[in-house]
């Protein structure tokens, strides 16, 4: 891997997804109780052992993502020599929009300095714990000039996304962007492999011919005549870029093969920024069943086939079930919800229930208490 | 270099008390709470109490601590001239000894202390719980002139024969202390935590280095020195949670202490207690498990019943497994229909399918790292 440079893009359209990224991008979104999306794109990075990662930084909402990242230390990546650059947007000029090829073309300075001989492109949008060793072995062995990495979507999705129809060695038959997924469509989960110099010439003539979308302008369009292949993972894979999908991803975390897959690989966690919170308080009254439960949270209540993050109350006679209940919240006594998602710090006062559907989970944003 | 206050902890003791938790780590690296390690408290104490440099006098089986400890990252202790340093018996030009005793092993570090250049020294110890604020103890050292300052602790007067027990006029001022003493003649217990005033500290241990007939301990020897002489020792009260795990009974019952509905220290209030930890995702409880009374920790999956037990980082519980009144320690596994009561489990213990580790309350069963517990027939 010391011949793979990466970048990590946190720009992503958030159509589908808004009522949870109004003040931070996709890549902070929490997840599983205490991650946040990047975090499963820089550690298989990191635990793959690239030591070179630029953070393309998003056109504003970069706060949470700086204070999750900070010096990158949790992740290996505070050194003298190399490590974790950010990467921050030039703004645009003379009508220009802001878009993720800009964001690439005006730091492309920082992908030709570096020594590395190829370039590791990951939106941080996708949940993974990828070996990138084995990518890049399949793109040698192929001989391949991009691979894309795809999997096979276990969920149809409102969100649209790169679709690709792969032959069996995996090279590329057709490829395009659907506006929506069905299930079974092997999709790309935003990671692409290829030369330093390809990928900066793409960038380049994609940018400098009115291109702005790295996808579209800088790989489908200029596909033709390059040995395009995909790289299909087998592993536990989500992507998160609609409401939908955050709820039922989420919540598949809740099976025991994906949660050890995914976690508890050896040589290979995800890694996440450290808060040391204290371990979960069982008290009495606690019922939980099938749920996964961080740190720092104190339960006396019942807790059903959720995801809660840390630092929850749950209190005496309070009942959650079916839900993604993320760090701060408070279930006051006897109030019960299900099918809901709430943001960071929200209450749900003495008694109130609150009620959604699996198909439509009912959405309380950040620091609302009702 | 300048420090204002250096501490140094004492964490190279064997802990045969602890039997086969302590055969291959020191007691300070035995695992407490869940997520922590004992010696976490003394170091969480010193990052909050502004002391930023500190020396950990290792000894005995030091491999796992210092591997633990790092460069004091996980304690914000890697400042540029602050942080943890490891401090082991070395080797001089005329020889290399073992540290004899507590105050020797400070004293072989006369060379650290100096070059730390600080005023006061704190002396603690690695196998206490407790959170304490030591620049509040060090502001009444100062505050009294002291030459030094013993923090106390008011221990029922039954107990007080098991520890350093101590006289005080009403202005705190030390009039004796009596090393385990027969006949307590008060309940002021020594916590073995000391802040000495550096050149006094400095003199004494030169002094004591001389006398053959020393055990080169502060308790027995240093502090009944300077009382002797007459200096200006004071004692410091301390009235929060305090508890010695030196026995596998103590070290149960601390642990069994967080388990009541309002713990006696908040691990992750304010004043929170850090620990170096691998990155695991939030535990999982199963669809027919059963939690309640317990400590359960990340990476922890639990398919059976726990009640009223400690359960630490990637411990595995199995289906039907019955874990009650327990303490278990990381990376145990319990395996389906297993039963453990009133133990402690240490690291990556096995307990295989329908084994057993029951003991009582008088007398916790103990299994050591990586054993293996076969079901009976």
């Amino acid at each position: 891997m010391k011949r793979v440079m990466s970048l990590v893009d946190l720009q992503r359209e958030e159509t589908y997804i808004k009522e949870l990224t109004e003040d931070r991008p996709i890549a902070s979104l929490p997840f599983a109780g205490r991650y946040r999306l990047v975090d499963f794109a820089l550690s298989s990075m990191v635990t793959s052992g690239v030591r070179n990662v630029g953070v393309l930084l998003p056109e504003n909402k970069s706060r949470s993502i700086l204070d999750h990242l900070r010096s990158g230390k949790d992740w290996d990546l505070a050194r003298h020599h190399k490590g974790l650059f950010y990467l921050p947007p030039v703004r645009p000029e003379n009508g220009e929009k802001a878009s993720d090829l800009r964001n690439i073309y005006y730091n492309l300075n920082f992908v030709e300095n570096s020594n590395e001989e190829f370039v590791l492109l990951a939106r941080a949008t996708s949940v993974y714990n990828i070996d990138f060793n084995k990518v890049l072995k399949f793109h040698l062995d192929r001989g391949a000039d991009v691979t894309v990495v795809t999997s096979k979507a276990w969920h149809s999705d409102p969100c649209s996304g790169l679709i690709v129809q792969p032959e069996k060695n995996g090279r590329i038959r057709d490829a395009a962007i659907k506006p929506e997924l069905k299930e079974g469509e092997y999709r790309s989960l935003g990671i692409f492999l290829m030369s330093k110099e390809l990928f900066c010439n793409v960038v380049r003539y994609a940018f400098e011919h009115g291109g702005t979308d790295f996808r579209r302008d800088a790989i489908l369009k200029q596909a033709t005549g390059l040995k395009f292949y995909t790289y299909i993972h087998e592993g536990f894979s989500a992507r998160v870029c609609s409401t939908p999908a955050f709820y039922l991803s989420n919540l598949k975390m809740l099976e025991q093969e994906v949660w050890q897959e995914l976690f508890m690989q050896e040589n290979a966690p995800i890694i996440t920024k450290v808060k040391d919170m204290a371990p979960t308080e069982y008290k009495e009254g606690a019922q939980v069943k099938n749920s996964l439960i961080a740190n720092g949270c104190e339960i006396h209540g019942i807790v059903e086939n959720s995801v809660i993050f840390r630092n929850v109350r749950v209190m005496p006679g309070a009942a959650i079930r079916n839900s993604v209940v993320m760090e701060d919240c408070v279930v006051e006594a006897d109030a019960e919800i299900e099918q809901v998602i709430t943001d960071k710090e929200v209450t749900i006062t003495r008694g109130k229930r609150l009620r959604g559907a699996m198909n439509f989970p009912v959405m309380i944003g950040k620091h609302i208490t009702i | 270099m300048k420090t204002r206050c250096l501490a140094m902890i004492l964490a190279g003791g064997q802990g045969s008390r602890l039997g086969v938790l302590t055969a291959k780590v020191a007691k300070p690296a035995v695992p407490f709470g869940g997520k922590y390690r004992i010696i976490d408290f003394p170091l969480s104490n010193c990052a909050h109490s502004g002391i930023e440099r500190v020396g950990v006098l290792t000894q005995y089986r030091p491999f796992e601590l210092n591997n633990y400890l790092g460069n004091g990252n996980a304690w914000d202790l890697d400042g540029r001239e602050g942080g943890v340093f490891i401090l082991p018996p070395y080797a001089r030009a005329k020889g290399a000894d073992w540290y004899s005793g507590t105050a020797d092993a400070i004293y072989q570090n006369l060379n650290f202390v100096e070059m730390s250049d600080p005023d006061y020294v704190l002396i603690l110890s690695g196998d206490h719980i407790y959170s304490m604020d030591y620049s509040k103890m060090l502001d009444a050292h100062i505050g009294k002139g002291a030459e030094a300052t013993i923090g106390v602790i008011r221990v029922p007067m039954e107990e007080a024969s098991r520890f350093g027990i101590l006289d005080a006029e009403p202005d705190g001022r030390i009039t004796r202390f009596t090393e385990k003493p027969a006949q307590p003649t008060s309940d002021l217990a020594s916590m073995g935590i000391y802040i000495f005033t550096k050149d006094f500290l400095r003199d004494y241990l030169v002094e004591d280095a001389k006398r053959e007939e020393s055990s080169h301990d502060f308790g027995k020897d240093i502090i009944p020195k300077m009382l002797a002489d007459g200096a200006k020792l004071y004692s410091y009260s301390f009235d929060g949670y305090w508890k010695d795990v030196g026995t596998i009974e103590s070290l149960w019952q601390a642990n069994m202490d967080f388990l009541a509905d309002e713990p006696p220290i908040d691990f992750g209030g304010h004043w929170r207690i850090h620990s170096a930890n691998p990155s695991l995702p939030p535990h999982y409880i199963g669809p027919e498990a059963e939690v309640s009374h317990a400590l359960l920790n990340e990476g922890a999956v639990v398919l059976g019943t726990v009640a009223h037990s400690v359960i630490s980082s990637g411990v595995r519980i199995g289906k039907g497994a019955k874990v009650t009144d327990s303490v278990v320690m990381p990376f145990a596994v319990i395996e389906d229909g297993a039963v453990v009561d009133h133990a402690i489990l240490g690291p990556h213990t096995k307990v295989e399918p329908g084994a057993r580790v029951k003991g009582t309350p008088d007398s916790i069963a103990v299994t050591g790292e990586n054993e293996v517990v076969k079901a009976a027939g």
